[in-house]
């Protein structure tokens, strides 16, 4: 059998911003995971990759990172993810201060 | 101080508006980020985390007030109004756009600073003991060495796409305050026995993946054969460095694989060939840029402020007893200025607070700043009168912590609040510890104790020639911190023992307040320091401090 495919969100750093950005179900690009398409079947994530990875005009280190699909939207199951989604923990600086 | 020739000037200059045409060149298309990359990280820039970061090189680690002032102004108009000083020597902004990169580049070159080769397969900001010109041991002034590798190494044809990334440091004291048997090449200026001035030259050194102290290739190199010696250093690594795994590229590991006799050889082979290349213009170059490095004229004074002082205010004696070293002329002093306020982010200053050290360099300092491998900032000459003055502004900016040295002056890498090569934290666990020693009124009981924390094997944060090293790791999707034990960054460099098992977030900085714990009760008296302590009595009881007594019998049934 093969392995149970984890949840997926497509994300990357913006071009000129530099700052982290998912990409939406209608393939817009989006600061808020919330907002971002969480993807379930791998042929679908891996064509959807492919087509993101190849608008180097807007963006920069486009990968599949692993979420948990939640009511309020995905959130990030890695630490990593976590600190990418919020900023730094040393200053309220980054998305967790453009969210207020 | 070295001031910029035309020539510097026009290739600054040229250098920033090629970038400027390479960043306008991505931005419509004609570059792709492949193509691009390259470019950005020889101009210092890189993508991080959250955003761009510009590193910016302070050559051998000294800057005037203007300097001082003008990295203020960048950090306010295109960044988050701070800046953050890195264990190069290299001050990095963590938040600006794409955009405005050239601009920032443009602003740095209005006062002679420049980001080219802080990053990329090159060689990159020679590194120097920050009280180099200052400090009552040295022999030599090392930064003039540091500025004409930087002219030689800066756009060396040669050496742009070297197999790995290329790190010197020099030092003109016997005490080494600039980690040199960690660098790839590691200058020592030293004199022979007939009094003549020369190297000796340390090579192979590194921490990160594979830690290495660097081995001596040759133990006297004559002053005027430096820039060829070093050009057959790099030249011989560059053939036999290793492009086919990144992990074996560094000359440590070319040192390693091929034995230091080997390389030797190779380089004496190297070095006889190009000698007769270098005609001795480098030595004109090099006498004018000696000249640049003049000492400035120290008065004698009457330390009378200072002594008055001392004696009255007990802060002030704190800070001067922990903060002050030894000058080479009477009646000075270097004056160390601690980034390492308790639970603030080591290494950062913000642009208020830049442009009170600007002034006070002005005022009182010969218009002279240092930026320490130990992310803080330097007062390399005040007179000691002055010192009381100084001390009252630095504490009115929140710049008088009194703790170089000690457990909370800890160096930490950006982490994983900021580097998108890092596997754990760095900052919170430096900022807890601080917090905490300074709680338990223990630091200055505790005396000279280096901590230091790496994100990730990198080992940007020295963690390896730490007292104490912490090293930052993914374990399974959690933090992990591991210990080491009994690195020794100085002339006596050593790489530190691992404890054992790692420790979670939670459990690290209890696990760091044991083995200080551990430290006290073992010391033979309170002049014994952490590290001679830990040389004498072993790692045991600090490994049954760490994970008691029952570890070794459960592993040994």
């Amino acid at each position: 059998m093969p392995a149970i495919f984890t949840p997926k969100v497509i994300t990357a750093n913006a071009l000129l911003e530099g700052d982290v950005v998912y990409l939406t179900q209608d393939d817009t690009w989006t600061r808020n995971l919330k907002d971002a398409d969480v993807l379930t079947d791998e042929a679908d994530a891996q064509i959807r990759l492919i087509d993101a990875s190849a608008r180097t005009s807007e963006v920069v280190g486009v990968y599949l990172a692993d979420v948990s699909p939640g009511k309020s939207g995905p959130k990030p199951t890695h630490f990593r993810e976590a600190f990418r989604m919020r900023g730094p923990s040393n200053y309220p600086h980054g998305k967790q201060s453009e969210a207020l | 101080m070295y001031r910029y020739t035309d020539f510097d000037a026009t290739f600054v200059a040229e250098r920033n508006a090629q970038f400027r045409a390479q960043v306008e060149r991505r931005i419509d298309g004609s570059l792709t980020e492949d193509e691009f990359k390259p470019l950005r990280l020889m101009n210092g820039l890189y993508l991080q985390l959250h955003a761009y970061m510009l590193r910016v090189a302070i050559p051998y680690g000294t800057l005037s007030s203007a300097q001082m002032r003008q990295l203020a102004y960048i950090a306010e108009r295109w960044d988050k109004g701070y800046g953050h000083f890195t264990t190069r020597q290299n001050i990095q902004f963590n938040w600006p756009t794409l955009r405005d990169v050239p601009d920032m580049l443009d602003a740095l070159a209005e006062v002679q600073m420049h980001a080219i080769q802080t990053s990329g397969n090159t060689i990159r900001n020679v590194t120097a003991d920050h009280f180099a010109g200052a400090a009552a041991d040295e022999i030599a002034d090392p930064r003039p060495v540091a500025e004409l590798i930087r002219q030689w190494s800066t756009d060396h044809p040669e050496f742009q796409f070297l197999p790995r990334k290329f790190k010197i440091a020099v030092t003109g004291s016997p005490n080494d305050r600039a980690v040199t048997k960690a660098h790839d090449i590691g200058l020592r200026m030293v004199r022979n026995d007939a009094g003549e001035p020369g190297f000796e030259v340390i090579v192979g050194g590194g921490l990160g993946r594979t830690p290495m102290i660097g081995k001596v290739v040759r133990d006297f190199l004559p002053e005027a054969d430096l820039l060829p010696y070093l050009e057959a250093v790099v030249s011989v690594w560059n053939l036999l460095g290793r492009r086919d795994n990144k992990y074996k590229s560094r000359i440590k590991i070319t040192v390693h694989e091929h034995g230091i006799d080997d390389i030797r050889a190779r380089v004496e082979e190297r070095f006889a060939l190009l000698r007769p290349a270098f005609t001795g213009v480098d030595q004109q170059l090099f006498a004018q840029i000696k000249a640049d490095f003049a000492p400035p004229a120290f008065a004698d004074r009457d330390t009378g402020p200072f002594d008055l002082a001392y004696a009255n205010d007990p802060v002030f004696r704190s800070w001067a007893d922990t903060n002050l070293s030894a000058h080479r002329a009477p009646g000075h002093a270097i004056a160390q200025i601690s980034l390492k306020a308790h639970g603030a982010t080591p290494g950062d200053a913000t642009a208020d607070q830049m442009r009170v050290m600007a002034d006070l360099a002005e005022r009182y300092g010969h218009d002279e700043l240092r930026i320490s491998h130990e992310q803080n900032v330097v007062l390399p000459h005040v007179h000691k009168a002055d010192l009381p003055a100084i001390h009252a502004a630095l504490k009115d900016a929140g710049l008088a912590t009194a703790n170089i040295g000690k457990i909370s002056d800890i160096i930490a890498c950006p982490g994983m609040d900021y580097c998108a090569l890092a596997t754990a934290r760095s900052i919170p666990i430096a900022q807890e510890i601080a917090t905490r020693f300074d709680q338990l009124k223990l630091e200055h009981e505790v005396g000279d104790l280096k901590i230091k924390i790496s994100g990730c094997i990198n080992a940007c944060g020295h963690h390896h020639v730490g007292h104490i090293g912490i090293l930052g790791l993914d374990r399974a999707g959690v933090e992990n911190y591991q210990i080491t034990l009994g690195g020794d960054h100085t002339e006596t460099a050593a790489i530190g023992q691992r404890t054992g098992p790692g420790f979670s977030a939670d459990e690290i900085v209890p696990a760091i307040e044991r083995i200080v714990d551990t430290y006290l009760s073992e010391r033979d008296s309170a002049e014994e320091t952490f590290i001679d302590t830990f040389r004498r009595v072993g790692m045991t009881p600090f490994k049954t401090a760490l994970y008691g007594e029952s570890d070794k019998k459960q592993k040994a049934a």
